[in-house]
Order: C-alpha cells, then sequence, then structure tokens
C-alpha cells in the first residue's frame, strides 16, 4: 500500500532551495546596490573637495595692471590630501590659453565634473570658469583641478569588502533560517505521517490532534474519507453478519425436513439425492456459521479490549469442548502447557482462533491419530496445533490463510476456507501472526505466535 | 661622412654629460653595475653612507653627483633615465617631480606615513632652518633668539651690518625658495625681516656652502635660513659661528629620495634608499651624518613642512612669479 506514491520533487527541497536561492539574489542586490550607493557617494565627496579646490583657486584671481594675478591660498591643493598620496593636478586658462599649471588637462566640456586619463591613470576632474571685467575686456579665466582616485578606489575596495562580508554573513543566516524554517515546516507533515503510518490496520477514527492551519483540509478530508470507510466497511461486514444469521435458521429447518425425509426414503437415488442435499446444506452452513465468525473477528479486532487471559485454561477447556467430536473420529489430544502462559488480549477471539485450527487437525488428519496442542513460552509465546495427517499442501501453502481458500485436496470435508484466515486476522490484531508448517515426520502445523 | 656621424653620435651623450657639476664622485669597484645617484647634500656627508652601502654589495660601484636644488630639478626632468636615486632637500621640487610621474613605487620599503608620499618620496632627515651668526661680531649685542629679535637687532646696527648679511636668492635655489615661501606663509615677520636686510643690501646666495663660508670668513656676519646641519657639520666653526634655531616659528625640511622610473637597476637603487632609511634610524652619527627624521612636534607646536601636494602651490609659475616680485622688492633696493 505505501510503495506505489508517484513522487515529483521533494517539497522540502524546493522551498530550501527558494528560500536560499532568494537569499542569494538579494544579498547579490544587496552588494550592488550599497556599492554603487557607495561610489557614488564617495565620487560625490571627491567632486566636492575638487570643487573647493577650483572654487578657492578661481576666488584668488584678480586683474593688475590688466594682467591675471593667481595668488591662490595653500589650502586649495592642502585640501587635497588624501591617505592614498593621490597625484594632483591642476591647470589655469586664460581665454583658452594655458596661463599655469599641467599642459593637457581637458577641459572643453562643459561639464563640471569629468573623469578621464591623465599621465596614465584616471584622474577626476573639476572646472568652473569666471570672468574678470578689466578697464578695457573682459577676462575669462578657467580654473581645472584634477586628483587620481586612489584613496577612492581604496574606500571603494574597503567597503566592497565589509559589504560582501555583510552579505555573505546575511546569505549564511538566511540559508540556515531557511532550512530551519523548512524542516519546522516539513516537521508538521511528517509528524502526521508518522501519526498515520502509526495505527492499527483496522483504526480509522479521526486525527483529533491539532495541525496548521495550512493543513486543516487535508486532514479534515482525511478524516471525513476515513470516516466513510469506516462507515461502509461496518455497513458491509453488518450486511454480512446479517445475511449470514438469517441464511443460517432458514438452513437449519431445511436440514431437519431433509435429515426426516432421509430417514423415511428408501429408493436408493432418492437417499443419494437427499445426501448431496445435505451436504450443500451443511456447506452453507457452515459457510454461513464461518461469515458470522469471520464478522465477528473483524469487528471485535478492531475495537480490541483486552484483558489477560490464561492460555493454558482457554487452551483446556477448548480441548475439553472438543473431545466429543475427536472421540467420534478416535483422535486424541494432548494439551502439552508446561509453563504459564499469559496474554493480554480478547478471549473469545483467541477462542474462536484454536478453535479454527483443532478443528482444521480434526478434520484433516486420519482417524485415530494425535492432534497436539503445543503453549510454548521461549523465546517467543506461542500455540501451535500438529496433527498426524498429510499435511499442508506445499504448493497452496502461502496462498491458504487467504479468505475463501480451500486446499485442492479436502477428502471431501466439509469446509467454506474462513477458518486459517480467521486465525490469521485473531494473530494480527494481538501483534502476532500465524505460521503454516509441515513436519518433516509427517502433519501439519499451525503455529499463533505473539 | 656617415662614420664620422655615428661617431658624434656615439660620443654625444658622453659630452652632454660632461656638464658643471659641483661635485662629481666615484665610489667603489670600476665594475657594474653603477649607481647614478644626482644629489642636492655635499659629497662629504654622503660619503660615509655610500661607503657603508658599498660594504654590503662588493660588485656595485657608485657616482654621486652634486648640483643645487633647482639645477636638479631642471636637469632630472630632462634627463630622467641618467639618473637612479635623486635626492634633494627641496621638498616642493621633489614632491612635484613625484606627482608628475617620475618617481617610482617602492612597494618593498615600509616607512611611517608622514615621512613618504606614495610610496615613491622619502624622507630621511629633518633639518631646521636657522639663524647662523658670527660669534665675534655679536660679542657686545644680544643674541637674536626670534626673527623679530634678529630685525631689532640688524635695525639698531646698520653701521655694523651693511652688506654683511646674508640669505638664499629664492630665484636661484630650490630650496632657499621653499624656505622663504614657507616663512611668508607662517608670518608677516618674514616681510619685515626681508626689508630690513634689503635695506642692509642683503647678499645673495645659491646655497649654504657658500654662506657659511663667508660667515666664517667674516665677509658677512648673519646668514638667515642656513641649513643649521651644515654650520654644525664644519667641525672647524664650533666658536666662531653661533646657530639659532629661531623660537618664533621653526621652519623644518626634510631631505628626501626617489628613485627615478627609468632607473637602470631599480632593485639597487630600492635597496639604497632603504639603506639610507636605515642608517638615519640606526642612529650612529659617523655613519649617518645628516640630522636624524624627526616625528616630534616642535615645542611651539609647528611640525616640518608636510609632504602633500599642497607643497605645488609656490612652484605655479602665477605664484612664483607673485612671490618673486615681492621678494625683490623686499630684498633688492637700489
Ligand atoms: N491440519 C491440516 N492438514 C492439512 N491441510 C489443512 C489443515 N488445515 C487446513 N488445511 C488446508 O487448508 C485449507 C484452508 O483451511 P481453512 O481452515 O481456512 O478452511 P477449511 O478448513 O477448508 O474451511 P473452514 O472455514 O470450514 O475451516 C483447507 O481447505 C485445507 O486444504
Ligand atoms: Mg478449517
Amino acid at each position: 500500500m505505501t510503495g506505489d506514491v508517484v513522487v515529483s520533487r521533494s517539497l522540502r527541497n524546493r522551498l530550501a532551495m527558494i528560500l536560499t536561492g532568494g537569499a542569494a539574489v538579494l544579498a547579490i542586490v544587496l552588494f550592488l546596490v550599497v556599492r554603487a550607493y557607495a561610489a557614488q557617494i564617495a565620487q560625490q565627496g571627491q567632486d566636492n573637495i575638487l570643487n573647493a579646490s577650483v572654487s578657492s583657486i578661481l576666488d584668488a584671481a584678480v586683474l593688475r595692471d590688466g594682467e591675471v594675478e593667481l595668488d591662490f591660498p595653500y589650502a586649495a591643493l592642502s585640501m587635497l590630501s588624501t591617505d592614498a598620496d593621490d597625484r594632483v593636478f591642476y591647470a589655469v586658462y586664460e581665454d583658452g590659453a594655458l596661463l599655469s599649471g599641467y599642459d593637457g588637462l581637458d577641459t572643453q566640456d562643459d561639464e563640471a565634473f569629468r573623469s578621464m586619463n591623465y599621465d596614465g591613470s584616471t584622474v577626476r576632474i573639476a572646472t568652473a570658469t569666471r570672468t574678470l571685467v578689466g578697464a578695457n575686456v573682459p577676462r575669462r579665466v578657467t580654473v581645472s583641478v584634477a586628483q587620481t582616485q586612489d584613496a577612492l578606489s581604496g574606500t571603494l575596495n574597503r567597503i566592497s569588502t565589509n559589504v560582501a562580508v555583510f552579505g555573505a554573513g546575511f546569505f549564511a543566516l538566511a540559508t540556515v533560517l531557511s532550512f530551519w524554517a523548512t524542516s519546522t515546516t516539513i516537521g508538521q507533515l511528517r509528524r502526521l505521517t508518522t501519526s498515520v503510518t502509526r495505527r492499527g490496520p483496522q483504526d480509522l477514527s479521526p486525527f483529533t490532534k491539532p495541525v496548521p492551519t495550512e493543513m486543516g483540509p487535508l486532514v479534515g478530508s482525511l478524516n471525513n474519507l476515513m470516516f466513510r470507510l469506516d462507515q461502509s466497511l461496518k455497513q458491509s461486514e453488518e450486511f454480512i453478519a446479517e445475511a449470514a444469521h438469517r441464511v443460517r435458521t432458514p438452513l437449519a429447518t431445511v436440514r431437519s425436513y431433509a435429515e426426516a425425509t432421509f430417514q423415511r426414503v428408501e429408493n436408493t437415488e432418492n437417499r443419494d439425492a437427499l445426501r448431496s442435499m445435505m451436504r450443500a446444506i451443511d456447506e452453507s452452513s457452515r459457510a454461513a456459521g464461518q461469515l458470522l465468525d469471520h464478522a465477528m473477528v473483524t469487528f471485535r479486532a478492531e475495537n480490541l479490549d483486552r484483558i489477560d487471559v490464561d492460555l493454558n485454561d482457554l487452551l483446556r477447556d477448548l480441548v475439553q469442548r472438543m473431545t466429543p467430536v475427536a472421540d467420534m473420529r478416535d483422535v486424541d489430544f494432548i494439551l502439552d502447557a508446561a509453563a504459564p502462559a499469559h496474554l493480554h488480549g480478547d478471549p473469545i477471539l483467541l477462542q474462536n482462533a484454536f478453535r479454527n485450527l483443532i478443528d482444521n487437525a480434526l478434520k484433516y488428519a486420519p482417524a485415530d491419530s494425535i492432534v497436539t496442542v503445543r503453549v510454548q513460552t521461549a523465546p517467543d509465546l506461542s500455540v501451535s496445533v500438529t496433527d498426524q495427517g498429510k499435511g499442508f499442501p506445499p504448493s497452496e501453502i502461502n496462498k491458504l490463510a487467504d479468505r475463501f481458500v480451500r486446499g485442492s485436496d479436502t477428502d471431501g470435508q466439509i469446509g467454506s476456507g474462513l477458518g486459517l484466515t480467521i486465525a490469521r486476522d485473531v494473530a494480527a490484531a494481538h501483534g502476532g501472526a500465524l505460521i503454516l508448517s509441515n513436519r518433516s515426520e509427517g502433519g501439519a502445523c499451525a503455529t499463533l505466535q505473539f | 661622412m656617415r662614420y664620422i656621424a655615428v661617431l658624434i653620435l656615439a660620443v654625444l651623450p658622453a659630452f652632454c654629460f660632461a656638464q658643471d657639476w659641483e661635485d662629481q664622485q666615484k665610489f667603489g669597484a670600476n665594475g657594474t653595475p653603477i649607481l647614478r645617484i644626482l644629489s642636492s647634500t655635499d659629497t662629504s656627508f654622503f660619503a660615509p653612507i655610500i661607503d657603508s652601502f658599498i660594504v654590503g654589495q662588493p660588485n656595485v660601484s657608485v657616482e654621486y653627483i652634486v648640483t643645487g636644488t633647482a639645477d636638479l630639478d631642471n636637469e632630472f626632468r630632462q634627463n630622467p633615465d641618467r639618473f637612479d636615486v635623486v635626492i634633494s632637500s627641496a621638498m616642493d621640487l621633489q614632491l612635484k617631480l613625484t606627482n608628475d610621474g617620475f618617481a617610482q613605487r617602492l612597494d618593498g620599503i615600509s616607512h611611517p606615513d608622514w615621512a613618504q608620499w606614495r610610496s615613491s618620496l622619502f624622507a630621511f632627515t629633518t633639518e631646521p632652518a636657522a639663524i647662523v651668526l658670527n660669534a665675534a661680531a655679536f660679542d657686545g649685542l644680544a643674541t637674536p633668539r626670534t626673527r623679530q629679535d634678529l630685525i631689532e637687532v640688524l635695525r639698531a646696527n646698520p653701521d655694523i651690518f651693511m652688506g654683511k648679511v646674508g640669505t638664499y636668492d629664492v630665484r636661484r635655489s630650490g630650496l632657499g625658495y621653499l624656505f622663504a615661501t614657507q616663512d611668508a606663509r607662517t608670518s608677516e615677520t618674514f616681510w619685515r625681516l626681508m626689508e630690513v636686510m634689503g635695506s642692509l643690501d642683503a647678499r645673495l646666495y645659491c646655497c649654504s656652502g657658500d654662506m657659511i663660508d663667508d660667515l666664517i670668513e667674516g665677509r658677512i656676519l648673519v646668514a638667515y635660513n642656513v641649513l643649521g646641519s651644515y654650520a654644525e657639520g664644519r667641525a672647524d666653526t664650533a666658536d666662531t659661528l653661533t646657530v639659532i634655531l629661531p623660537s618664533d616659528f621653526p621652519t623644518t625640511m626634510m631631505r628626501s629620495a626617489l628613485v627615478s622610473k627609468s632607473a637602470s637597476d631599480p632593485a639597487l637603487a630600492e635597496a639604497f634608499v632603504n639603506h639610507l632609511i636605515g642608517l638615519q634610524s640606526g642612529g650612529a652619527r659617523a655613519a649617518f651624518p645628516l640630522p636624524p627624521l624627526n616625528s616630534g612636534q616642535d615645542p611651539t607646536g609647528q611640525s616640518s613642512i608636510g609632504l602633500e601636494p599642497a607643497l605645488m602651490t609656490y612652484l605655479d609659475a602665477l605664484k612664483r612669479q607673485t612671490f618673486v616680485r615681492e621678494w625683490e622688492e623686499a630684498i633688492i633696493q637700489d
């Protein structure tokens, strides 16, 4: 029943993958965003200083005797000192012509800040222009200050490393959390599964333990399903029991009539017909009786009420009650029950099971033989019934306990094929098993092992 | 004809090389490799340093060339491949050389942050600018402790000091220009001193050495902004000269070294710089005749001139022009 489930991927893995994948994506996005943001801020910082430097140089520009004089303050370049000792370049232009400073600092663009390559390094350059109005013509003084970006990239690398470490930490934490979340979620499912598997085969009662909201519908429909199953099982069992019961009484009546008629009829042909009729009736009532027993066993097994049973007492009683039947066939019983044997179980069911085993032994063993009922307490508690007959047909031994299965060679013995089924079900209800075997010295051995 | 041309081309560098240096000396074996050092520091100070370097590197020979700071800068800019190590006291020029990409990064050298720039320029001495007096001339006068004192003494005794005061010619000396600009940056006193010196018909010098020579020989009685280390380095001067570190504010420079980007043997050059730095901190006066680096701040709270891009401020053509003009107006009063 457990085997044939179509399984497609694990919910746990899928959940964990989605969560860790999400965390990884988040960590990367976090890294990129913070880095980009840090880069922007760092660049802004550098730009601000460059701008301040440019303005302080430009502010110092004056026209003296028609000449541009530029006595810019020490601070103009001093403010550009960085930890990484960045290189500094500047240029002063008057109406586009280089007045002093470094040649080749490209200042054509109108942009205030630009990045460019100068003397083998990337520099950030700030430019501003001021118009000096002299006596005659206005002069345009343009100042550019450029700085390499060693400190900036150092800062960025530091930030990147920190953010990367932070992101990795975040990812690790998120992964741990996602595994935890996944296993707690899956844990609920597993708990439900365990409580389903732990149930006895006949237990169809509803689940009453609390489950998470999301699992409510599943458990609800499971309960519903089991309720209906239980219902229909009960119905069909009741129906069978009812049917068997209803058939049994009229059959007994028919049987007594047939018997009476048989006594009176002398014609051989009619007597034969009546004999087969009685046999058929016996068979039917046997079947009805066994069906009733089986239904009873199924019902009681479902709500087993266990008490302490003294097996020796129980078997002694049973053997005694069956002795008349045995005497008819000259069969002797041996009850081998040395040690006290107690079992926690349902005595009615147990008695039913043993009766069926003994019944089989009497039925299938030859006359004038011995049937042994043996109670063993070690290694496990077991009760075996052995006879001196021809034993179970070996080719069918595995199927004999199935419902309505009879051996191929039953010597015309009346039977329904439910006896071993009942014994097996009783054993199962008590957590045991029915073991059929043939003894080497001949004879069948049916053991109920608990 | 062609051969002659080739010959000329081959010999030409040698001729160009044979220029007027202040000094040019060879140390060590006559073999290769040769470490070519261009320096503004007198050979006498560097001889022991080079000697101890050669002890560790037996096959190496060292060529030590001395010239003035301004000339040094000029020469090196034109022929950066002709020198391996450049040593100068003009911090501003050295920093600009580094900023302009002439120096090589030496990542193998560990040096405090404040004494190096871009791991390319390494300071290895701390040397204050001093007022040096001819002790005899100041016999009856109060010894000036500050620039202000000096101004007063000079003003009060024009008859003694007329034509007998000296300082750097900032137009010719890179170090003189650095000292002057840093003085001017710090205090207005500098300009008043220059005016007083100008009124006394100051003599102008290219180098500390010459100033000290003239002081010893009595041609001048006061020299302003002389390298104290040079004055003290002359053993014969102990009682002739008085070296005063002005207590109002000190102007302190750091001598620095860099390795040319086109050095022929960068590893050797780096080894030399490393040697220099190691000796400096070693503290042995005989092995390292120059004052070692001194990170400690002066009592006045002023530390040495910082190695930072701002040093390039006064190297700006327009600024230099303005500064030199003002300086000339103050000191040359014909
Ligand atoms: N002691 C035995 N010796 C030989 N064969 C046996 C023995 N007990 C059972 N069998 C075989 O196993 C079959 C199944 O037995 P089971 O008790 O279930 O049915 P049954 O005896 O035929 O009918 P009933 O339901 O009336 O007992 C029998 O038909 C018979 O062939
Ligand atoms: Mg039977």
